[in-house]
């Protein structure tokens, strides 16, 4: 399945990554190479086999659903790229 | 008092000795490692932060811990930290230029973890951007230079990758141990390029909290330094358990230096067919040759074993991994850390910031895993990748019912020269053939210096393990180190060009 110049457009927008008209050809030759290469693993016979999800072989812990961190606020907000008081500032979303 | 040069000769466990015998001072040492870092970064580009303030003040507390016959496993040793170790207080980049501006306000369990245990901080090690290269040349603070050349030769040649900073550091004498991360290989493959051992322990071992995430099932931490002794005492203070990151192992954490002096005798080392590539320069069979030698003079049986499934191992990992990280780098929207471009609407903003935020390996990595994640190619990338996945940890559960341990060679090749492999991903990726299926499977992997190539370049052989016993996987590494005697070293390094 090769991808085509629509279609690394529309992965870029899911992705949201913006990317001009020329990254697009280049990239269309490159991630077209790297999926054919890919390809191979349609050799493989996976009949039956059940998908490895992690890489532990181990059960998850449970644990106490409990609030263990909190009221660091300012250190939260201390890395915004823009702030408005104690909120993050991004700009209008809704009319 | 020693002298400059020698003190750069110290092993860790050498100077952790000296250190409590009160023959060196951790103010001394550290001022030493600081002093060659200012000679010989600029060149070698090893680290992209120094933290030369911060380091003097740990070596002074640890100093005055020593001086009330205190001491913890790494009182007063400086490393280098990779700058993928969320640091507190300290700028941690992931080698991005979309975190150029990020401090984080929390350390990292395992680098808490080495501080907690003494060690000083000398600052934070150059990397692959966000840890996928096997190069170092994505990274967005430039390339690290190998301490290694051609005797003669003039060509610049690349550390490895993604832990080229960690191992060019450790190489070049500019720290005496670094914590790194391996996700298809980035600990073993730079160790095998630089001339030293590095160790991925088995997944879960060490906790990945405060580790900026590539890929979350196959990410984990471990040490690269000088030999494996060193590496054990790192691994130790580095690993347990962690109710933070819940895929952290709740497992002791055994004596990993008590297991480096346990000899191979009576063990069942396996040889996997699969790993004889075409086209393997024949100067690593015969040192893959040599290695096996020395285990069975040694009293190991060496015994040949197969793993079908190896050569889907890379194909897997292009799959599993940009399918990971392209749901992990979504964090980066330029709102709540980290660079913001601006933009007319949030999705403009959102779109700005990763274009400019992220590098073209990045990009690559994220378009891919969003496609193979994408409504209609789930099943026939990602999930066929995990069944994939699957048959390649059954290949190595077989085989470890047979033997104790795996030894193969840790890369196809030596290192190369910077900018060779750059117009084709694939032939980049290829680096990782050997190292891959473990991060797959989960299991633990070892390189150790075994030799030089004709070119005078080192290389490594490879230990695979079965999960949680790294303790045989040192045993085993440990026997080839000594067997092996390497006592080869990089033209550049602190104490003859500092």
């Amino acid at each position: 399945m090769a991808l085509d110049p629509a279609t690394i457009h529309r992965i870029a927008k899911l992705a949201r990554i913006r990317i001009e008209d020329w990254q697009a050809a280049q990239l269309e030759q490159e991630l077209n190479g790297i999926l054919g290469w890919i390809e191979q693993l349609n050799e493989v016979d996976v009949e039956g086999v059940e998908p490895l999800t992690g890489g532990a072989q181990m059960a998850m812990k449970m644990r106490d659903d409990v609030v263990t961190d909190g009221n660091i606020r300012d250190l939260v907000l201390a890395n915004a790229p823009e702030r408005e008081g104690v909120f993050y500032a991004v700009p209008k979303v809704v009319e | 008092m020693m002298a400059g040069s020698s003190m750069f000769d110290l092993t860790l466990a050498q100077a952790r000795a000296a250190l409590r015998a009160r023959k060196i001072s951790a103010a001394d040492l550290t001022n030493a490692y600081l002093g060659a870092i200012e000679a010989l970064n600029p060149e070698l580009n090893a680290y992209i932060t120094v933290t030369p303030e911060l380091a003097r003040a740990q070596a002074a507390a640890a100093d005055a811990a020593l001086a009330r016959g205190e001491h913890a496993p790494l009182t007063g040793i400086p490393l280098a930290i990779k700058d993928l170790f969320c640091t507190e207080g300290v700028r941690t980049t992931a080698g991005s230029r979309i975190l150029s501006n990020f401090v984080p306000p929390y350390e990292s369990t395992v680098s808490g973890n080495l501080l907690r245990d003494g060690a000083v901080f000398l600052g934070k090690a150059n990397l692959d951007e966000f840890a996928m290269g096997s190069s170092n040349m994505t990274s967005a603070y430039g390339a690290v230079t190998n301490p290694w050349s051609q005797p003669g030769g003039n060509a610049r040649l690349v550390p490895g990758g993604s832990s080229g900073g960690s191992a060019a550091a450790v190489a070049a004498r500019l720290a005496l141990g670094a914590t790194a991360t391996d996700t298809g290989g980035s600990i073993r493959q730079p160790a095998s390029f630089c001339g030293l051992a590095g160790i991925k322990p088995t997944y879960g071992r060490c906790s990945r909290w405060g580790v900026v995430a590539f890929a979350s099932s196959l990410d984990q931490a471990g040490p690269i330094a000088r030999n494996a002794e060193d590496c054990a005492i790192l691994l130790g203070s580095m690993a347990g358990h962690d109710p933070k990151d819940s895929t952290s192992a709740d497992v002791a954490v055994p004596d990993f230096a008590a297991a480096c002096a346990r000899g191979v005798r009576g063990l069942r080392i396996g040889v996997p067919r699969e790993y004889r590539m075409d086209g393997m320069p024949p100067e690593i069979e015969a040192l893959w040759q040599r290695g096996l030698g020395w285990l069975r003079a040694e009293g190991a049986e060496i015994v040949d074993v197969s793993l079908p499934h190896t050569k889907y191992g890379l194909a897997t990992y292009y799959i599993v991994a940009p399918a990971e990280a392209s749901s992990n780098l979504a964090r980066y929207d330029g709102v709540r850390f980290g660079l913001r471009e601006a933009g007319a609407d949030l999705t403009e903003l959102y779109e700005a910031t990763r274009a400019s935020g992220f590098g073209a390996e990045v990009k690559r990595r994220i378009l891919i895993g969003t496609y193979v994640l994408s409504a209609g190619y789930y099943d026939a990338y990602y999930l066929r990748a995990q069944k994939v996945r699957a048959l390649i940890l059954q290949d190595f559960t077989r085989a470890f019912h047979d033997v104790d341990a795996l030894v193969t060679p840790t890369t196809p090749s030596a290192a190369f020269a910077q900018g060779e492999k750059m117009d084709d991903p694939i032939k980049m990726y290829l680096n990782d053939v050997f190292t891959v299926p473990a991060n797959m499977a989960g299991v633990p992997g070892m390189s150790i210096p075994a030799g030089l190539d004709d070119a005078g370049l080192p290389l490594g052989l490879q230990v695979l393990g079965r999960p949680f016993d790294e303790q045989t996987v040192f045993a085993v590494a440990a026997t080839l180190e000594r067997a092996a005697g390497f006592t080869a070293l990089p033209s550049m390094r602190a104490g003859v060009r500092a």
